[in-house]
């Protein structure tokens, strides 16, 4: 498939681009196979390169002889083109709408993409979990390696290699993901170097309707605990979500097959709710009148902030356990791959000085949510301004991202980075010449041959 | 250290061929609430501010609040005409008259009613009121619509219950803050300085404000308004200068307002709190204009009530004088220069180019752009605050830079000298025929292991940010650009936490230096010039 039929015009003269804090530029706009370029060609004035990938919905508008585009892109900004001529305009608005709805990951411009500067480092090798393990090993003998997910084949979303306590053998692991939604054996996240303890994460256990149990299950994660202490499962659904959860399959770590762990839950909501809360915040922030009046409670509709405070406030709690309490803790959710990783990667930086720098948190980013699986072309394929219809969209890591800011805030002084890098991760993560988050995780993006594009690390 | 009104009329140019100080007022027989020294202009003879003065309440006539020498444009304050229904004054429109004259240039004056609409026309019933377009010549009456000193004492009662509240929801908290209206009331006074800011520098038409009374409203939107337009007003001294001028001298009424004494509840508002609060959210958008900091914000507001100093007694300057606060009682402003090492801004830079005169406040995006002021409203909750101070850390940071800059000056002279020996001796020797020319320095000599090329070398090439590198700063953002980048160790041991965040309790508060931690980073031979000195 060529994108060159996909572009009806390649290109207009004399359109007036529009943009928020900029002042009207009038060009030529052209388009590519992967974007949208305004250029007065004047030197002082700036292009405007727009990735298709960027873009969430169009409107078209027509005014006499002038026809007007409206982008609304995933990274919240409102660009407007004016556009002379209808057919011309038609034909650009088709044309976009056709290049920013490709399905195949290959099409996708981080294929196409040729730096301009030098690559020092190449990213996809920056982080890889032999090299975390390493900063693990030289504290402690009862974690290992383990290759059992070499092919993908035991859990479809983990990486080849994951870290789980030295007792358990891998044919025990492939029996544990068979309980676990996903495949999503517990696995260790994070390994708290003060006190030994340590945070894993799953997938809900499937104890469905006949409670159902897993004696491997239950081995892995008694293997963390210290005698004659308890550990914490942290269900970051609230309790008659877990046990509605039942009824198709899923469940919660039944007591009695569980007794040295206690489980608390929270309430971290998911999916669409969110992409909701999402679509009103930013209406609320794009609304241009000037009265205060209702500028809270309509921020108080949204819900955003009651997101953001219930999820800093699990991770909070543990952080706590861990710390205070010298506890192990399980987290996981329902499929493990959303509010389970907001919890452990905000989980670690309260707790872990290295994941608040720069380095430290690429690799949190790298671990916690490329390779452990977090489905980013779902996710956020498509964002606040969308009108077609929504499956699984939800800003799950633009969420994680403002609570790092809340943190942030809070804590000026403990960040080696400032909120211009949690932008550009917002930015990437929806549209990007990278390709570190294209799919959905890492079988995803081996089998694309990922590794032939560059990183956005490094 | 005194604050001397004087002088400050004198730095805004004043007085000049368009206004003069009069001493109508000097025994306080026009009006009890206001100084003894005040501008008017010069067309207003003696007859005019009395006959004014009969037909404002309270006696408050229009006088000079701030003058613009820019462009000679003037900010009057008084308070509202008694004008009821249809009662006039020759006088009180001349006076009117007499400020437009003073401003050449500008053929109206605005006039400015802080209050809303119904509550001017309220008054007119009882025999008060706002000016009539008609009876005035030449001015542009505009209301604004701050709430008056009830609805803000409620306003504030609501807010602090919010704060209060236990373990609010976010629900409960944003509606709480929205129900007590008081960042809508914020705004309103922040939109009325602009507004008149605008009219002063942009349209070049003199204001005339005016509330009730006068000396609340008033004096929160002629504040403002200065401290937009002038940025000496941004400086330490400036504002305490400004707080002396506008609020004390004007006759606010601070036992009255604050609760000094056991009086009548209902007088009871946090005025100047909101005045303050308009600096703080000026201070939030603007972080690089002023010269001091939240802390002095703070401190000041909480002397205000704490009755400590004597520049917040009394109702006016009649009252004072009468009681001889100044004989008997300390100023405020003393104990706060003494310690103004405290209550600087790292960010503020005072280069009149960058801190571009007026400010300009975007008016729109806004709703977002003011916040709850938790630094006040929650000081004394424990685990609430931004637990680090980036002020005091870059404080702290930038004296020590400044230490390290009058060590450096110091030992460069310190070369000179040994390099003037050097070169005596030398010269002494090479009349002895020495042959070979060094570089003009011994080096028999050893107490300067390093010559002085290297030295120079060294301290000039300050290693710079490689561009690779880009935005990756941290949140300490260093001003100068020829610092050696002290960006402190954080993957390491942090020098506040041991490395654990504790966002429910409260860490012990920093300020530290961790600059001196990092010595390692540097090798260049910086150090080793302190080793050899």
């Amino acid at each position: 498939m060529e994108f060159a039929e996909l572009i009806k015009t390649p290109r207009v003269d004399n359109v007036v681009l529009h943009r928020p804090f900029y002042p009207a530029v009038e060009g030529t706009l052209c388009l590519t196979g992967h974007h949208l370029i305004l250029s007065s060609r004047q030197d002082n004035t700036e292009e405007l390169w727009l990735l298709h990938s960027n873009i969430d919905a169009i409107d078209k508008r027509f005014v006499g002889p002038l026809g007007t585009i409206i982008i609304k892109c995933k990274d919240f900004r409102i660009i407007q083109l004016d556009i002379p001529g209808m057919e011309e305009c038609l034909n650009i608005a088709s044309s976009i709408e056709a290049l920013s709805t490709l399905d195949s990951i290959t099409l996708m411009y981080p294929f196409f993409y040729r730096p301009m500067f030098e690559v020092i480092e190449d990213g996809w090798h920056s982080f890889l979990p032999e090299q975390e393990f390493e900063l693990y090993s030289s504290a402690t003998s009862e974690w290992r390696l383990s290759y059992v997910n070499k092919e993908f084949a035991v859990c479809p979303s983990y990486p080849p290699i994951v870290i789980v306590p030295k007792a358990m053998d891998d044919e025990a692991l492939r029996k544990v993901a068979t309980f676990r939604h996903g495949g999503r054996f517990p696995v260790l996240s994070y390994y708290h170097k003060k006190n030994g303890m340590v945070i894993m994460r799953s997938g809900q256990p499937l104890t469905g309707t006949n409670g159902r149990r897993c004696k491997e299950d239950e081995k892995l994660i008694n293997a963390t605990l210290r005698a004659g202490k308890r550990g914490y499962i942290i269900d970051t659904r609230p309790l008659n979500v877990a046990q509605q959860a039942r009824a198709k399959g899923g469940g919660f770590e039944q007591e009695a097959h569980y007794p040295q762990w206690r489980r608390i839950h929270k309430s971290i909501e998911r999916y669409h709710i969110l992409q909701e809360s999402l679509i009103k915040l930013v209406e609320a922030c794009n609304d241009q009148t000037h009265n205060m009046d209702r500028w809270l409670s309509r921020l108080e509709a949204s819900n955003w902030l009651t997101h953001i405070k219930e999820i800093l406030t699990t991770a909070c709690l543990a952080a706590q356990c861990l710390d205070r309490e010298g506890a192990s803790i399980l987290i996981h959710g329902t499929e493990g791959t959303d509010s389970t990783l907001q919890v452990t990667s905000l989980a670690q930086i309260i707790l872990e000085p290295r994941s608040r720098t720069i380095r430290g948190f690429e690799a949190l980013i790298e671990r916690e949510w490329l390779q452990a699986g977090h489905p980013f072309q779902q996710r956020c394929a498509q964002s606040a301004y969308c009108n077609s219809k929504q499956k699984w969209e939800s800003p799950v890591f633009l969420l994680f991202l403002d609570c790092v800011w809340q943190i942030l805030r809070q804590f000026p002084c403990s960040f080696e980075f400032n909120e211009n890098l949690l932008i550009m991760l917002f930015e990437h993560a929806y549209a990007s010449q990278f390709g570190t988050f294209l799919g959905n995780n890492e079988s995803e993006r081996y089998f694309s041959a990922l590794e032939q594009i560059l990183q956005v690390f490094g | 250290m005194l604050i001397d009104l004087r002088e400050e009329y004198k730095r805004m140019g004043l007085p000049n061929n368009y206004w003069q100080l009069s001493d109508v007022n000097r025994d306080y027989r026009v009006c009890d609430s206001y100084p003894t020294e005040l501008y008017v202009p010069k067309t207003a003879t003696a007859h005019i501010i009395v006959g004014s003065s009969k037909f404002r309440s309270r006696r408050r006539f229009p006088a000079l609040s701030y003058y613009h020498k820019d462009n000679h444009v003037s900010i009057c304050r008084s308070s509202q005409p008694l004008s009821g229904f249809s009662a006039r004054c020759l006088e009180d429109e001349q006076m009117l008259q007499a400020i437009r004259k003073a401003s050449p240039g500008s053929d109206f004056i605005y006039v400015v009613d802080t209050r809303p609409k119904l509550n001017a026309m309220a008054n007119r019933a009882a025999g008060k009121g706002y000016e009539n377009e008609d009876n005035y010549s030449n001015i542009k009456f505009q209301f604004i619509g701050i709430e008056n000193i009830h609805v803000m004492r409620n306003s504030l009662q609501k807010m602090l219950e919010v704060c209060e509240l236990k373990s609010p929801s976010m629900s409960d908290f944003l509606w709480g803050l929205e129900n007590s209206g008081w960042l809508r009331h914020i705004k309103a006074i922040l939109d009325a300085g602009v507004f008149i800011a605008k009219a002063v520098s942009e349209e070049g038409a003199s204001v005339l404000v005016h509330c009730s009374d006068g000396w609340d409203r008033t004096a929160q939107v002629c504040s403002v308004a200065s401290l937009l337009l002038d940025p000496h007003y941004r400086t330490l001294k400036g504002f305490m200068v400004l707080i002396e001028k506008d609020w004390i001298s004007f006759g606010h009424k601070f036992n009255h307002r604050y609760g000094n004494l056991d009086g009548d509840p209902k007088e009871i508002s946090p005025v100047i709190d909101q005045f303050i609060e308009c600096v703080w959210q000026l201070m939030e958008q603007f972080p690089c204009a002023f010269e001091f900091n939240e802390r002095f914000l703070i401190h000041i507001q909480h002397h205000i009530y704490s009755c400590q100093f004597g520049n917040f007694l009394c109702n006016s300057q009649k009252e004072r004088q009468e009681l001889k606060i100044q004989e008997r009682t300390y100023s405020l402003w003393a104990h706060l220069w003494k310690n103004r090492g405290d209550y600087l801004n790292p960010l503020f830079r005072d280069d009149p180019s960058q801190t571009q005169g007026t400010l300009h406040l975007p008016t729109t995006p806004c709703n977002f752009m003011y916040k709850f002021w938790s630094g006040m409203y929650n000081r004394f909750e424990k685990g609430l605050q931004p637990r680090q101070s980036v002020t005091d850390y870059l404080m702290a940071v930038k004296e020590e830079t400044q230490q390290l800059e009058e060590e450096l000056e110091a030992l460069e002279e310190r070369l000179e000298k040994i390099q003037k020996v050097q070169l005596n001796r030398t010269q002494v020797k090479s009349k002895q025929s020495e042959p070979s020319k060094h570089s003009g320095f011994s080096t028999s000599d050893n107490s300067t292991a390093n010559t002085p090329q290297d030295y120079s070398g060294n301290t000039k090439s300050f290693p710079s940010r490689s561009p690779s590198q880009g935005d990756e700063d941290s949140a300490l953002i260093l001003p100068q650009d020829n610092l050696k980048s002290s960006d402190p160790d954080l993957s390491a041991n942090s020098d506040q936490e041991s490395g654990v965040e504790d966002l429910s309790c409260r860490s012990a508060s920093g300020g530290e230096c961790a600059p001196s931690e990092d010595s390692g980073k540097d090798p260049d031979s910086d150090e080793a010039v302190f080793l050899t000195a």
